[in-house]
């Protein structure tokens, strides 16, 4: 009996591996653990520099805390990916160059690249490497994945939040290389890699520092009637007195539009596809990421935990798959705003 | 230094962007970029009518691109992308890489636009190689980045700099304009025929903030590189880039064409904002905010 529940859950491994793996984010070491024992497949970090798209203060890995990293994932069977996905200008480069050998030389499974001259100087350097296309770089179509493929040999490639469900399928259809797409966290609406909304405000650049909306540059102002929060000055939203205020992210504040204060490009929400799992399955993607980098060790845990568990159901009964309501409920309760949308898949949304 | 014209971001009728390019053949510019690089729901004006719009500004000697839807979604606007690219007779100007791919692939030499991520001098060798002939500096970037790409630009590659007009910031699946008349994209009612130079954003308390442009978001605020002109001739930029704007184009290339050639730049400058339709910046040139203006330092 032991002997076949192990047979079964052997092959139930190795038909997750190939269906469906499930990557997530880890701004630091206990977020790392937390990922790899709630049942991560794959594990996303970046150093501690302008190198990565999550270049926050505490966060990321030193050399040190890096190689730490990799031994608990390879360890426990678990891929180790390392983010190097910001836009170097000629005089950082040599940092990008740093973080690509550092990180081929501790021996990660793959790099996420977005930059074509990061990617032309890691194929040249580590022929073996495996390099993974950013959603930094913008690609959404079998064309744009082709000119990837075709110039560095990238073996997968992470989808902007921009495209529909149907969409997505042409593009999986189409493409060389096998797709991942985000299933859970905060939510760009803007596609990634072109937008430069929080470097007109504050001269910080997600493409060229690797931060949205840089803390450095946020003022909360307590004020008569509630709280207005700023980003470099420029006021993104104004909240009453019982309201609770949210960080002002650039895309997610409220503004004036002809009569109408709202929120004009994005509400505070995270993208969940809790619902879609199965058509995305079906469909033929390779891969959900996780977003959250930034995130604490327990909102990794719980994200993590409950989109293993999702991501088994899914596969192991596609067919009468139903999202859980607890599953939804903690996904919820760690969303920005505590909502979660489907984002772009959904085409009304849009 | 050239002057060029990119496409027009907004939606505009047909005849008002008819008679625009008449007045454009008799401007100073010298190279002219059209075509519809927003929203490909709008089609006023067809692919046959671009073409011979092209066609009377050849004749009027001016050097002629098609530019590149800049976000690609659906399957349609792939494949119109491709019957553009598989023309031997226009040259595309590309706004993402899936028309670099189907260029290069075509062995067709090429231009990319100011949305194509080329931020060092590595990416622009690949690019040099595989047939880019010019390309537009990345807006965020400014005049001391621009310096170190100028000094190991590759042989061949001309550089355009976007010299004035309100900031290309962010695209996303989603209409904002259609949104901010609470209608869905997909029966948005042409609602952006009636902002000719975007639908303005507003903070809270009435700081003019941002543009709305379909799917594109772009600043309120005009970036202008007028009082910059004596730095780029000196970095050797070969073209300067005017986006248009509804009204007033045509002596904002006239103010520009005075200026590269020598004319006292203070009277030009205020002339120049004052046509603007909400004020000027031009922080990213010295590296800071994008928002930020600053008329009197030199870079």
């Amino acid at each position: 009996m032991w002997r076949r529940m192990a047979h079964l859950d052997w092959g139930f491994l190795h038909a997750r591996k190939h269906l469906m793996e499930l990557v997530c984010p880890a701004g630091n070491l206990p977020s790392l653990k937390a990922a790899v024992d709630n049942g991560a497949d794959a594990v996303y970090v970046g150093f501690k520099d302008d190198t990565n798209a999550r270049h926050f203060n505490g966060l990321n890995f030193t050399d040190r805390t890096f190689q730490r990293a990799i031994d608990y994932a390879h360890e426990r069977g678990r891929k180790l990916f390392v983010a190097i996905n910001t836009f170097p200008t000629p005089a950082g480069f040599r940092r990008w160059k740093t973080a690509v050998d550092q990180a081929a030389e501790a021996g990660v499974d793959a790099l996420i690249v977005a930059d074509m001259g990061v990617l032309d100087y890691a194929r040249e350097r580590w022929p073996e490497l495996r390099l993974h296309l950013s959603v930094q770089a913008s690609v959404t179509t079998a064309e744009g994945i082709g000119f990837y493929h075709d110039n560095f040999g990238i073996s997968r490639v992470v989808l902007p939040r921009v495209l529909s469900v149907r969409q997505v399928a042409q593009v999986v259809e189409e493409s060389p290389i096998p797709v991942e797409v985000f299933g859970f966290g905060s939510l760009c609406v803007m596609v990634e890699g072109r937008c430069l909304l929080s470097s007109y405000a504050t001269g910080r650049s997600p493409n060229t520092y690797g931060a949205c909306s840089p803390a450095s540059h946020v003022r909360w102002e307590e004020t008569a009637e509630g709280t207005d929060t700023r980003l470099n000055g420029v006021l993104i939203d104004r909240f009453g007195a019982g309201e609770k205020a949210g960080y002002p992210t650039l895309c997610k504040g409220r503004f004036r539009v002809g009569e109408h204060v709202f929120y004009a490009l994005e509400e505070p929400t995270s993208l969940n596809t809790l619902s879609i799992l199965p058509t995305l399955r079906k469909m033929g993607v390779a891969a959900i990421k996780l977003e959250g980098r930034q995130r604490s060790p327990a909102y990794v845990a719980q994200v993590t935990g409950v989109m293993r568990a999702a991501i088994d159901e899914c596969l192991k009964n596609p067919e009468n798959y139903q999202p859980r309501e607890r599953w939804m409920r903690e996904l919820e309760s760690v969303s920005e705003g505590a909502q979660t949308t489907l984002g772009a898949y959904h085409r009304p949304w849009q | 230094m050239k002057l060029s014209l990119g496409p027009i971001t907004y939606f505009w009728e047909r005849r008002e962007v008819l008679d625009f390019y008449e007045q454009v053949a008799a401007s100073p510019v010298d190279i002219v970029c059209l075509g519809e690089v927003i929203c490909s729901k709008r089609r006023l004006v067809t692919f046959e009518d671009w073409l011979a719009i092209g066609r009377e500004l050849e004749q009027a000697g001016k050097q002629v691109l098609l530019s590149s839807l800049t976000l690609l979604e659906a399957a349609s606007e792939v494949g119109a992308l491709k019957k553009l690219c598989a023309r031997q007779d226009v040259l595309v100007e590309a706004n993402d890489v899936t028309a670099i791919q189907l260029l290069t692939a075509a062995g067709r030499p090429f231009v990319t636009g100011p949305s194509v991520n080329i931020y060092n001098h590595r990416s622009l060798r690949l690019l040099a190689d595989k047939g880019l002939k010019r390309w537009v500096l990345p807006v965020e970037l400014g005049l001391e980045t621009l310096q170190e790409l100028q000094a190991q630009r590759p042989a061949g590659v001309e550089t355009e700099v976007f010299a004035l007009g309100r900031l290309p910031l962010a695209y996303s699946a989603r209409c904002y304009t259609a949104r901010s008349h609470n209608l869905p994209k997909d029966d948005c009612q042409f609602k952006c025929l009636d902002y000719p130079d975007g639908r303005l954003l507003e903070t809270q308390e009435g700081g003019e903030f941002l543009v709305l442009n379909g799917i594109q978001t772009q600043s309120a605020l005009t970036h202008q590189a007028l009082m910059q002109i004596p730095e780029l001739q000196a970095l050797g930029v070969d073209v300067l880039r005017i986006s248009p704007q509804h009204q007033g184009t045509l002596r904002i290339i006239g103010i520009f064409d005075s200026a590269c050639n020598g004319a006292a730049l203070e009277p030009l400058n205020e002339e120049l904002n004052s046509l603007l339709p909400v004020g000027a910046c031009n922080g990213y040139l010295l590296k800071r905010a994008g928002m930020d203006h600053d008329d009197t330092q030199a870079a």
